[in-house]
C-alpha cells in the first residue's frame, strides 16, 4: 500500500518557556493516509488540524516524530515535497488585490513550472467551472470574499498537486459557494487517480458527504479514524436524542448522569437544543426528571440517526460548536 | 534546480515587485512621484550643504563627495527597505506567503526579483538626482572623463552585495513584524554613518572608522565615486587616498564575500528557526 501521508508519534508543542507550562497542538498523532484517498481531519478550532497541515505542507516544523509526505521526510526533504503539493486555506484574503485574478494564477502556475498552453487552457476551465469566468480580468480587490476564496481553491488546484492540503476551505462561505466547491473536490479526486486531498473541517456534514476515511481529532489527539459509516455505526449501539427545552440552570449537569455517554447543548435565546448520547433508551426518563426537576419544559423530543457530531460527542464527550 | 527554473522564478517575481511598484496609482502620478521623491530627498542635505558653507564652489571636490554619496546611498536604502517590505508585505497585507514559500521555487531567487524594480526604480531617481545636480546645482561630471568599466564592475558586485545584505534582513523579518521595519532602518542607518556616505570616515574615532573599513558599501561607494567623478579630486576625500581603484576593488570583492557567506548563513538560520517557530504564516496587523 502507498501512503500519501505517513506520521508516526508527531508531537509539536508551542511556548512553554520561563516556566510556563507548552501549549501541546500535536500530541504522538499516528496517520496514515493512502494515495488516491480524499481524507478527513475533523476537529472544534484549536484541535491541531491547521498545526497538523502546516507540518505536512513543510511550513513548520514537528518538535519531535516522523513525517512522510510522498515519500519525503518534512524536515529534510521538504523541496521534494514542495513541488507536488498545494495548500488552500479558508478564512483568508490571500491573493495579490493589484492583480487581476487571471494574473494571480497565472502567476503561480509559471511559480509550478505548468507550461504556458497548458496553463491557460486550465485556468480557463478552472474558472468556467467555478463561475468566475467574469471576473478573469477584474483585480483581486474588487470582487467578493466568496469569489475570492473560490480562486483561491482555483490557485490550489491548478497546478495539479498529487496531494493538496484544504483547510477549512468553505469557512464563511454561503451555501452555493460552498457546494461549488465541495463538488469539484469530490469531481477532482474521482476524475484523477492517484491524486489525494486532506481537508481538514469542523463542518460535520461537509466530511460525512466527501471523505472516504475520517480522522476525529481534539486536543492534538486523534481519538478515531474510519470510513463515516464505521465510525457511525461505533455510535449507533448508542441512543441518541435531540431534546429541546425552555432554558434552566445546570444544563451540564445532566452530561454527569449515570448511562450518559455525551451531551451538546446550543443556546438560543428562548429554548436550548441539547443532543445527547446515550447508553441505552431508558436513561432518557432521568434526564426528562432532571430537566423538569430545574424548572425547564420539555418542548420537543426525538431520537435521531447517528451522524459524525454524535461520533464526537460520544468520543471528546463534547459537542464542535 | 535548473537554471530554467531559477529565470523563470526571477521573471515572475520581478514582474510581480513591478506590480506592486507601479500599479498602486495613474502612471503619471507614479512617474511624477518616483522623480520627486529622491530629488527632494537629496536637496534636504544637498540644500543644507549650500547654507552652510554659502556657495559650492569653494569646494566642490568635498560637494561632489557629499552629493555622490548621497545620490549612490539610495541604493542602500531603498533596496534593503524593498527587500525587507517583501516579507512583510507578503505575510501580512497579501498574506501570500506561506503560499509562496511552498512553492517549488528558490527563496532567494524570488526575493532578488522582487528586488529587481526596486534597483530599476531606483536607478531611474538617481539618474535624475545626478542630472538635476549637474544642470542646477552646480555639481560637475565629465562624461567623458567616467571610467564606465569599473563603475559597471562597481555596481554589479555592489548591488549583489546590497541584495545580500537585503536577504539576511528579509531572513530576520520572518522572525519579526512589529521590530522588522526599524532593523532595516538601523542597518542603513548604521551604514550611512560608517561608510562614507557624506563625511568622509576620517572624521571618525578609529573604532568607527575600523567599523567602517568592515562594510563593502565603504569601498563600494569610494570606487563608484572615482569611476563617475574621475579627475575631480574626490579621490583624496574618503580616507582611502593611499588605495589604488584596483585595490580599492579587491577590498570590495573580499568583504563583499564574506557579507554574502555571512548574509547566506543569517537567511538560511532565521528560516529554520521561523519553521521551527511558525513565523513563517503569522499576520500581527503591523
Amino acid at each position: 500500500m502507498v501512503f500519501a501521508i505517513e506520521a508516526e508519534s508527531l508531537t509539536r508543542t508551542f511556548g512553554g518557556k520561563k516556566g510556563k507550562e507548552p501549549l501541546v497542538a500535536l500530541d504522538n498523532v499516528e496517520l496514515q493516509v493512502e494515495e488516491g484517498e480524499l481524507f478527513g481531519l475533523l476537529g472544534p478550532n484549536g484541535a491541531g488540524k491547521t498545526t497538523l497541515i502546516k507540518i505536512l505542507s513543510t511550513l513548520l516544523l514537528p518538535n519531535s516524530g516522523t513525517v512522510k509526505v510522498l515519500g519525503h521526510d518534512v524536515v529534510k526533504d521538504s523541496q521534494s515535497i514542495r513541488r507536488r503539493i498545494n495548500m488552500v486555506s479558508g478564512g483568508e484574503s490571500s491573493g495579490y488585490g493589484i492583480l487581476t485574478v487571471k494574473e494571480n494564477l497565472w502567476m503561480f502556475t509559471q511559480f509550478y513550472g505548468i507550461p504556458s498552453e497548458v496553463a491557460k487552457r486550465r485556468i480557463d476551465e478552472m474558472l468556467a467551472s467555478f463561475g468566475l469566468m467574469d471576473k478573469k480580468n477584474s483585480t483581486l480587490r474588487t470582487i467578493s470574499t466568496g469569489q475570492r476564496q473560490k480562486m483561491n481553491v482555483v490557485r490550489g488546484f491548478v497546478t495539479d498537486p498529487d496531494l493538496i492540503f484544504l483547510d477549512e476551505p468553505t469557512l464563511g462561505l454561503d451555501v452555493n459557494a460552498s457546494f461549488i466547491i465541495r463538488d469539484y473536490i469530490r469531481r477532482w479526486v474521482k476524475e484523477r487517480q492517484g491524486k489525494t486531498v486532506l481537508l481538514t473541517t469542523h463542518y460535520m456534514l461537509e466530511a460525512d458527504e466527501l471523505c472516504d476515511r475520517v480522522a476525529i481529532i481534539d486536543r492534538g489527539r486523534i481519538l478515531a479514524c474510519d470510513t463515516p459509516a464505521n465510525l457511525k455505526k461505533g455510535v449507533s449501539r448508542n441512543s441518541t436524542f435531540s431534546i429541546v427545552t425552555t432554558p434552566f440552570k445546570d444544563v451540564g449537569g445532566a452530561g454527569q448522569l449515570p448511562g450518559v455517554k455525551g451531551i451538546e447543548a446550543k443556546e438560543q435565546p428562548d429554548r436550548l437544543e441539547i443532543n445527547f448520547v446515550l447508553e441505552d433508551e431508558s436513561v432518557i426518563a432521568d434526564i426528562i426528571s432532571y430537566i423538569t426537576a430545574r424548572q425547564g419544559k420539555v418542548l420537543s423530543l426525538a431520537k435521531s440517526q447517528p451522524t459524525l457530531e454524535d461520533v464526537f460527542i460520544q468520543l471528546v464527550g463534547r459537542g464542535l460548536g | 534546480m535548473a537554471v530554467r527554473e531559477h529565470l523563470r522564478t526571477l521573471k515572475y517575481a520581478t514582474w510581480l515587485g513591478w506590480q506592486i511598484e507601479s500599479n498602486w496609482t495613474k502612471p503619471w502620478l507614479f512617474v511624477a512621484y518616483s522623480i520627486a521623491k529622491p530629488i527632494s530627498a537629496t536637496l534636504i542635505l544637498v540644500l543644507m550643504y549650500l547654507v552652510i558653507f554659502s556657495s559650492s564652489l569653494t569646494r566642490p571636490d568635498i560637494y561632489a563627495f557629499m552629493f555622490s554619496g548621497n545620490a549612490f546611498y539610495m541604493y542602500v536604502a531603498q533596496v534593503l527597505f524593498g527587500i525587507v517590505m517583501v516579507i512583510h508585505e507578503d505575510r501580512e497585507h497579501y498574506q501570500t506567503l506561506k503560499q509562496i514559500y511552498i512553492a517549488p521555487i528558490s527563496f532567494y531567487v524570488y526575493i532578488l526579483g522582487r528586488a529587481v524594480p526596486k534597483i530599476v526604480i531606483t536607478t531611474i531617481a538617481i539618474l535624475i538626482t545626478l542630472a538635476f545636480g549637474v544642470l542646477v546645482l552646480g555639481l560637475e561630471i565629465d562624461l567623458a572623463a567616467v571610467n564606465w568599466g569599473l563603475l559597471a564592475l562597481a555596481m554589479i558586485v555592489g548591488l549583489i552585495c546590497i541584495c545580500m545584505i537585503g536577504i539576511a534582513l528579509a531572513g530576520v523579518s520572518f522572525l519579526t513584524a512589529k521590530h522588522g521595519m526599524g532593523i532595516n532602518e538601523g542597518i542603513a542607518g548604521m551604514f550611512y554613518l560608517f561608510c562614507g556616505v557624506v563625511f568622509p570616515i576620517t572624521v571618525l574615532p578609529q573604532w568607527g572608522q575600523a567599523v567602517g573599513l568592515g562594510i563593502p558599501i565603504t569601498y563600494w561607494l569610494e570606487i563608484v565615486r572615482r569611476a563617475v567623478l574621475s579627475g575631480s579630486g574626490v579621490e583624496n576625500i574618503g580616507g582611502l587616498q593611499s588605495y589604488s581603484e584596483a585595490e580599492i576593488f579587491l577590498f570590495l570583492l573580499v568583504s563583499c564575500a564574506i557579507f554574502f557567506v555571512i548574509s547566506l548563513a543569517i537567511f538560511r538560520y532565521a528560516d529554520r528557526l521561523a519553521r521551527k517557530k511558525g513565523k513563517l504564516d503569522m499576520t500581527t496587523s503591523y
